[in-house]
């Protein structure tokens, strides 16, 4: 079984963010980028199929400007045997970078593709879903339990409720949630084999797809800052001021 | 410019994020038709009927959609919302699961979890963990959105009275099949609609421990939520944890216990009116964001606050 999986480039999580002083975005110079946390946890897991026998070839996507390339990297020294870059600098958006992995989907016929829920920088939860439709094949998102079959993966879902097990015949797209896997950490070993692994570059002209933004950005702005509170002395300090002050407690 | 909100439903009643969105699409437009999808679902399209704001109820009753399997939702809302301005649900596990696909199907870009309707075509939403807010404008012919639950007040489920229409639609895809849920059994009231939630995380040290924050959440008649740290050790379920990546909450009050405060955590709950943090260590990142700090051993602290409410 050939699995494809994602890796995008992010904002590291431990970053605070700053929004740039004229409302075009946020900062992103000088700021640590890493491989989204989601498709950490997708590509161990496409890494733990090949170590169970049930994956022979793993693919890495990343789309973005040439940096993605170490993205790719990472991820080819956490496991994955070869990478793909569709180098474009303009904003990509998840319909736009959907259709580049069905593009790709199409060239390389995975029977699994593995991505993230979400990126953390967008928060979009989209590109997995579309990608599925596009592609006309079965999803399982938000996955904490992956279990392949012969000719279909059974998959355990995070639901508001609690959980949710379905199976969907291969072909399929499946999103990660944390609670699936701990990833590992590359070893010096494997990061310097890795920078033999080959990557392939195209641009979405390439394959055929067009990227532009269907969403305008008009601004983005800081949230509402929350006033500074206080620090209470004590237990009984911190009841008085619920009851009598604030009044959400009876 | 007709508006369809697809409800979020478990065939017997209409869950109260439908209302949400329902709210949030009143605010585009007046012509707002619910799609209740689903299995024996008559309940739930006669509750939908009587919310405030809805013009016509349409109910596609298949045993195809029981299970809200996204294939099939999402074939069906794709083909009957071509005829709409605007596609909408609330930004649930089970709306995050098929509106993208529907997006996709109409070749049109998703809005994911609005906080603000700025026009009907121009709407906000918090991006990198809440940390920033994004003002967008589409320019796809339909805007398909999902709807943050705390960001709208609800309409009222109560007083309406829309029609009642039949859609024959069957899309099975037989792409997928349901197995099974394992669905965490509450006794108290919901997260995500909670007036006040008690909220434990790694400084509670072990799972027994969250039987202080029980007794707590009972007193005050609250929701029990968690942070990451704590459902990655396995002291509460999963379906507990606020965050990011978890359930996005804003109650009354928010009490944060053995919490730090990680940026991840903060974006699902710095919405909340009242924030109380109790944490022993003073340089935790929670006391920044907290209304009532209390430095204080939460093994010392918890049961002294739960004896202080009762009296």
């Amino acid at each position: 079984m050939k699995v494809l999986v994602t890796a995008k480039r992010v904002v590291d999580y431990n970053v605070n963010i700053r929004v740039l002083n004229d409302n075009s975005g946020v900062d992103l110079n000088n700021v640590k980028m890493s491989v989204n946390p989601f498709d950490e946890i997708a590509i161990e897991e496409a890494v733990r199929l090949k170590e169970a026998g049930n994956a022979e070839e793993i693919i890495v996507v990343s789309i973005g400007t040439s940096a993605c390339q170490e993205q790719i990297r990472t991820a080819l020294a956490l496991g994955a045997d070869r990478g793909i870059l569709v180098e474009s600098n303009d904003d990509m958006q998840p319909l736009a970078i959907a259709k580049i992995l069905n593009a790709i989907v199409e060239k390389e016929k995975p029977e699994l593709i593995i991505l993230g829920k979400q990126a953390i920088d967008g928060d979009n939860s989209q590109t997995g879903q579309m990608l599925a439709a596009l592609a006309g094949i079965g999803q399982a998102t938000f996955a904490s339990q992956v279990e392949v079959r012969d000719e279909a993966v059974t998959v355990t879902r995070e639901i508001d409720g609690g959980l949710e097990t379905i199976t969907v015949k291969l072909p399929a797209v499946v999103t990660t949630d944390l609670r699936l896997n701990e990833p590992r950490y590359a070893s010096l070993p494997n990061i310097m084999k890795a920078k033999k692994k080959p990557i392939d570059t195209y641009s979405p002209d390439d394959l055929g797809v067009d990227a532009a933004p269907r969403v305008h950005v008009l601004k983005v702005e800081p949230p509402a800052k929350r006033q500074a509170g206080i620090i209470v002395e004590n237990v009984e300090e911190l009841v008085d001021k619920l009851r009598n002050d604030v009044k959400v407690i009876p | 410019m007709t508006i369809l909100v697809v409800a979020e439903h478990d065939n017997k009643s209409i869950k109260a994020p439908t209302l949400v969105a329902i709210a949030a699409a009143q605010k585009i437009g007046d012509q707002i038709e619910v799609l209740v999808a689903g299995s024996d679902c008559m309940e739930a399209a006669e509750e939908a009927s009587k919310a405030q704001g809805v013009s016509k109820v349409l109910i596609a009753d298949n045993a195809a959609y029981a299970h809200q399997l996204a294939e099939n939702i999402g074939d069906l809302v794709a083909e009957i919302g071509n005829s709409y301005s605007h596609i909408m649900t609330p930004t649930t596990t089970s709306g995050k699961n098929f509106m993208p696909r529907v997006a996709a199907l109409l070749d049109v870009a998703q809005i994911s979890d609005i906080s603000s309707v700025v026009s009907e075509d121009t709407f906000e939403r918090p991006i990198y963990a809440g940390n920033a807010i994004a003002t967008v404008q589409s320019s796809d012919r339909i805007k398909v959105l999902t709807v943050r639950g705390t960001a709208f007040d609800g309409v009222s489920g109560e007083g309406g009275n829309a029609s009642i229409e039949t859609l024959d639609h069957i899309k099975d895809s037989g792409l997928s099949c349901w197995d099974k849920d394992e669905i965490v059994k509450l006794e108290r009231p919901e997260l995500t609609s909670a007036r006040i939630i008690v909220s434990g995380g790694r400084g509670m040290q072990n799972g027994e421990n969250f039987a202080l924050l029980e007794s707590v959440a009972d007193k005050l008649g609250a929701a029990m939520g968690a942070s990451r740290a704590a459902v990655d050790a396995g002291f509460v379920p999963n379906d507990m944890q606020v965050g990011q990546t978890g359930k996005i909450v804003a109650p009354d009050l928010y009490i944060a216990v053995g919490i730090s405060g990680a940026i991840q955590h903060l974006a699902g709950m710095k919405d909340s009116k009242v924030i109380v943090a109790i944490n022993k260590d003073e340089d935790a990142p929670i006391f920044q964001v907290a209304d009532f700090g209390l430095v204080a051993d939460l093994f010392k602290a918890v049961p002294e606050f739960e004896a202080l409410i009762a009296s």
